[in-house]
């Protein structure tokens, strides 16, 4: 918290600002945002004093054990649970029927939410996912169809099967293997387990698919009793034809195969006419498992009516809704605690249906205390994938490296609940990442008897990059063009527009477009950085058996949502409150954001306190702590706030003193008269607000606050100086983060064995507001992209449906010896003009980025017909090298 | 947690545990693992359960200065040895070890569920090779997994304590 309190105050703009027409942007510099400091709950981390989900206790604590279901898909008959249930120790039983229904009822979705669920779900569905800009094509019917961004496609009449049911947290038809039947409560974990071992379950077994591609067979039995294919919400039974299989069975993808999702912009035909180079490749990116290092424990009791749980969730305050839908309460009957999360990705972005687990069994036992401690391998089971691509892509170029025309054809394994839309959220990232001015995409989200997809770090975000970089990187080799030149030619600048519409789209519809886009000065700085030009005689340089090559790539994601709020309370004892409704889940933007409200009103930094963790504290109304949405929603949200705050403060200087509140202002010590002195202490001026009430304490708030933030307000109301205020500062264009990768890699020819020598990431976050946080936001993210070219992946029996790879020894995320010793970034620093403090969110845009160069790297060094496939395994390379630089065996099967 | 423990003589059941330098009287089944110990029985709850399988280093203590994971070793089995963990590294008045500065001044970890171990390997690590390179240190802590991947981060810290440690 020690921070040099300087005495000028810095220059805030007091609106989002636009450079002038020809005005090249400058780095803002502030007083707290920008440097490095210490957050508040690092000591705590570092002292082993931080409590997340599993470390909390309670008197008469009982613990849970779920019976997974042995079969990839199946429906209970019977259970017999009578010999469990006599055992001394065991306390109760839950099964599908204790579960409420109807389903989560929806929360309040303001519209920045709205874009950033998947499309095609429905605004209740909690499992918010940003996919950015993925219009559901055959889904739009659909009545509960989030509202057409700009540039997003009308709604298609067209009829449609009913919308599937949700996922609940135990169940009676489970469609994946490990999926919990039921649960049981015992005075400890392993007489629970006995206890499950007693339990008879009857099941009727039912057919089931593992690979996508062979659920597309004819006659191949489907992955739901519903189909085999999501559509929008729903589900339909989709087979392709005998010739297209005998294609796959070729291991050749039938890119002319029925697609049920079609999206495009300008005109293939003409665009591929114009080139004078046409690279086209099969192509598969595996599924892979989020593996948090915090599996998603809980432990619930009931208290006064109240139900409490100690969760592990990425955005606190819009798990609220979530939750109390799963366990059948209204939002108010529920405490939530999550001070710290160990890692989410995207698979706790509210948390997760298993939390109703614990609650409800406590409900059954009159409110005692239930701790349901998951294990590493149910954490695979349960815990969410990205979804995996099998396809197509087919890119053409000018002579000159621009891109005139991408196909692509992407079957997604979207695991068996939901569409997930990653696929098509890719083919939207193509035409922002690379500008494609003509382009198609057709698609198939396959239902598959594997852990349910969700949005992981950049869903479709990173899948852009390893789906579609490496043919830009053969395109330039062919033609002769330095790879950081053809990246810069292709790439988006200023307000770039990007997006992809239905068939039928009436030509003339406005496009989306970007608040700001620096990625040519990423590609250059990060040229300047890795030293390209140098390391260009490396590529190919062969020693011993030992091959080097270097790579570059791009990467970009969602970078921000509005219309969230902030809320801040100045105490009597001079001390400044700040409310966090976001989850502390490892970014620390939940205290990054909150100095905002420091930095605007002046106050400093150690007489702030930042409040999070526990909804009965009075949180304000959030973002998600998803799609990289954070930083953005709330530098804008807190600086709306500092701003209120700071009116406030000037308004009762000019009541008590005279004059208008324009003639005061802040400094370290509190309000001062411009240029005269101080005239009320931080102290002094919560104690006046107090006593004047009305806006000033919080007993009215504005009209336009969301729901859950006029709550929080009331709640603290007359305990000083209250600051709260919506984010209605205008945007125009949807906030976009992108991030330049350079890599360089050694591939050992004769074993396979290759490794990272080198990897340089530099980001377009507009204003960095954490230097130290940013950098390991660039290198994690990029790490997980690296995980997920080298090593990352799941096994799946295919005649039985069982997971082979439940073990982190097997899944295998990267270690630190899978990465170079020492990492460099760097940021652009060029403010995004729609936000007043110009900052965009990180978290994504780096996956993709780092996936994309090692891949373009190891290309580089074993050729461009080798890697089809991630992850880049030894074998893969060995074999490929042994078969005259053909791909490796099996080209299009998943799960091996 | 137990009931399934009623043979008469199998094992000793009430033992004592010498746990960051208090001697510690416990009640421990014959087949329970040190993390279950530390967790549940004496509400260290700093010493973390990633896997419990031995594979991510969450779990990491010292015992008798070696670094273990203590989800695989049994209870019964470190008796009479010197157990070290997280709680147990701050000096008495609060003065954080070098490692755990290193950590805070340089904001080391993201979610930091995983920081305790990697705490923990670095601290019996740097006893056995107090002036390490880069590349050694990140092989000496290599059996922790950071699924943040803050690895670049968690060097520059454990870097910055080896120094400290040595000057100090």
């Amino acid at each position: 918290m020690a921070e040099q309190q300087k005495p000028v105050a810095p220059a805030i703009p007091v609106a989002p600002t636009k450079p002038a027409p020809g005005e090249a942007p400058k780095k803002l510099e502030f007083r707290l945002l920008g440097h490095n400091y210490t957050t508040p709950d690092l000591v705590a981390k570092v002292t082993g004093k931080a409590k997340y989900a599993e470390d909390f206790r309670a008197e008469g604590m009982v613990f849970i054990k779920l019976m997974p279901s042995p079969r990839p898909h199946a429906r209970v008959i019977s259970i017999d649970a009578s010999a469990a249930l006599a055992m001394p120790g065991v306390h109760g039983i839950l099964t599908a029927k204790d579960l409420p229904a109807p389903p989560p009822p929806p929360g309040p979705v303001p519209a920045a939410a709205a874009a950033a669920r998947p499309a095609g779900t429905p605004p209740g569905t909690p499992a918010g996912s940003p996919a950015p800009q993925a219009a559901a094509p055959g889904g739009g019917g659909a009545p509960a169809a989030p509202a057409p961004a700009a540039g997003a496609a009308p709604p298609v009449a067209a009829p449609t099967p009913p919308p599937m049911p949700p996922e609940f947290a135990l169940t009676d038809e489970p469609v994946y293997e490990g999926e919990p039947i039921l649960a049981i409560a015992a005075d400890s974990e392993e007489l629970a387990a006995e206890a499950i071992d007693r339990i008879v379950v009857e099941f009727e077994a039912l057919p089931f698919v593992i690979d996508p591609l062979e659920g597309m067979r004819p006659g191949s039995p489907d992955g739901r009793t519903q189909g085999n294919v999501f559509v929008g919400p729903s589900m339909k039974t989709v087979k392709w034809t005998a010739a297209d299989m005998a294609m796959v069975d070729a291991g050749k993808f039938p890119v002319n195969a029925e697609a049920t999702e079609t999206l495009t912009y300008g005109d293939i035909e003409k665009g591929f006419a114009e080139a004078d180079l046409i690279v086209e490749r099969d192509s598969q990116q595996q599924t892979t498992s989020h593996q948090p290092l915090e599996s998603r424990s809980a432990m619930a009791y009931w208290q006064n009516g109240k139900c409490h749980i100690n969760v592990s969730t990425q955005s606190l305050a819009r798990t609220v809704a979530a939750v109390a839908g799963w366990v059948g309460i209204k939002p108010e009957e529920l405490v939530l605690i999550s001070e710290y999360t160990g890692g989410g990705f995207g698979s706790k972005i509210p948390g997760s249906q298993s939390i109703a687990i614990p609650a409800l069994m406590s409900k059954k036992l009159n409110g005692r205390p239930v701790m349901m401690r998951i294990s590493r391998a149910e954490e695979t089971y349960i815990g969410r994938v990205r979804p995996g691509y099998q396809g197509w892509v087919k890119m053409g170029f000018k002579k000159d490296g621009r891109i005139t025309a991408v196909d692509t054809f992407i079957v997604e394994a979207s695991g068996p609940y939901r569409r997930q839309g990653d696929h098509a959220t890719s083919a939207n990232l193509a035409t922002l990442q690379f500008q494609a001015p003509n382009m198609r995409f057709r698609g198939l989200s396959v239902a598959t008897n594997t852990p349910p997809g969700t949005s992981q770090r950049a869903p479709g975000g990173l899948q852009s990059s390893v789906w579609f970089e490496p043919v830009v990187a053969e395109a330039a080799r062919k033609l002769g063009i330095d790879q950081v030149a053809i990246r810069r030619l292709n790439a988006p600048e200023g307000t770039a527009q990007f997006g992809l519409n239905p068939p039928n789209t009436p030509p003339g519809r406005p496009r989306n477009k970007v608040t700001s886009c620096f990625v040519k000065e990423c590609l250059d700085k990060g040229a300047e950085i890795f030293g390209w030009e140098a390391r260009k005689a490396n590529s190919g340089k062969r020693t011993g058996s030992k091959v080097r090559g270097i790579g570059v790539a791009t990467g970009a994601y969602t970078a921000g949502s509005i219309g969230v709020d902030g809320l801040c309370v100045l105490r009597p004892d001079g001390k400044l409150e700040i409310h966090q409704g976001i989850g502390n889940l490892g970014t620390h933007s939940v205290v990054d954001t909150a100095r905002v409200i420091a930095e605007i009103a002046n106050v400093p930094w150690e007489n702030c306190e930042v409040v999070w963790g526990n909804t009965a504290k009075g949180l304000p109304w959030s973002s998600i702590q998803a799609g990289s949405q954070t930083t953005y929603a709330h530098t804008r949200a807190n600086y709306a706030t500092g701003m209120d705050l700071k009116k406030k403060l000037t308004e009762i200087a000019a009541k008590d003193f005279g004059g208008t509140p324009e003639q005061y202002d802040t400094n370290a010590q509190g309000v001062i008269r411009k240029g005269g002195g101080l005239r009320l202490t931080w102290a002094k001026a919560a104690e006046r607000a107090i006593a004047l009430g009305g806006i000033y304490d919080g007993t009215e708030v504005p009209k336009e606050l969301n729901a859950m933030t006029k709550a929080a307000a009331a709640a603290h109301k007359g305990r000083g100086l209250m600051g709260v205020a919506r984010d209605n500062l205008p945007r125009d264009g949807q906030t976009y983060g992108f991030m330049s990768g350079f890599a360089e890699v050694e591939v050992d020819v004769e074993t396979g064995v290759w490794r990272i020598l080198e990897y340089v990431g530099v980001a377009d976050v507009g204003t960095v507001i954490h230097p130290n946080s940013l950098g390991g936001q660039i290198h994690g993210g990029g790490i997980q992209g690296i995980g997920h070219v080298r090593s990352q992946k799941l096994v799946y029996d295919p005649h039985y449906g069982a997971g082979l790879s439940t073990r982190l020894h097997h899944n295998k995320p990267p270690t630190i010896l899978d990465i170079p010793h020492t990492l460099k970034w760097a940021a652009v620093e060029l403010p995004d003009p729609t936000n007043p403090i110009g900052a965009k969110g990180i978290g994504e845009p780096s996956v993709g980025a780092a996936a994309g160069a090692v891949l373009n790297a190891l290309a580089d060094a074993i050729g461009d017909g080798i890697i089809r496939r991630t992850p880049v395994q030894p074998e893969h390379i060995m074999e490929a090298l042994a078969n005259g630089g053909k791909p490796a065996y099996e080209p299009l099967t998943a799960f091996i | 947690m137990g009931q399934n423990d009623g043979m008469a003589g199998a094992v000793e059941r009430l033992i004592t545990l010498d746990v960051n330098g208090q001697q510690r009287r416990v009640d421990v089944l014959k087949n329970e693992t040190l993390a279950m110990t530390l967790r549940y029985k004496l509400g260290l709850t700093g010493t973390k359960l990633g896997c419990d399988r031995a594979e991510c280093g969450a779990c990491t203590v010292l015992v008798d200065d070696v670094p273990r994971y203590a989800c695989s070793v049994l209870t019964h089995s470190v008796r009479g040895k010197k157990i070290q963990s997280i709680e147990g590294l701050a000096a008495p008045d609060g003065t954080l070890h070098p490692v755990q500065q290193a950590v805070v001044e340089g904001q080391g970890f993201q979610c930091a569920f995983c920081m305790p171990g990697f705490v923990m390997a670095t601290v019996g690590f740097l006893k056995t090779n107090p002036a390490p390179t880069r590349a050694q240190l990140a092989h000496g802590i290599s059996g922790n997994l950071c699924r943040c991947a803050d690895y670049n981060k968690i060097l520059d810290c454990m870097m910055v304590a080896a120094d400290k440690s040595r000057g100090a």
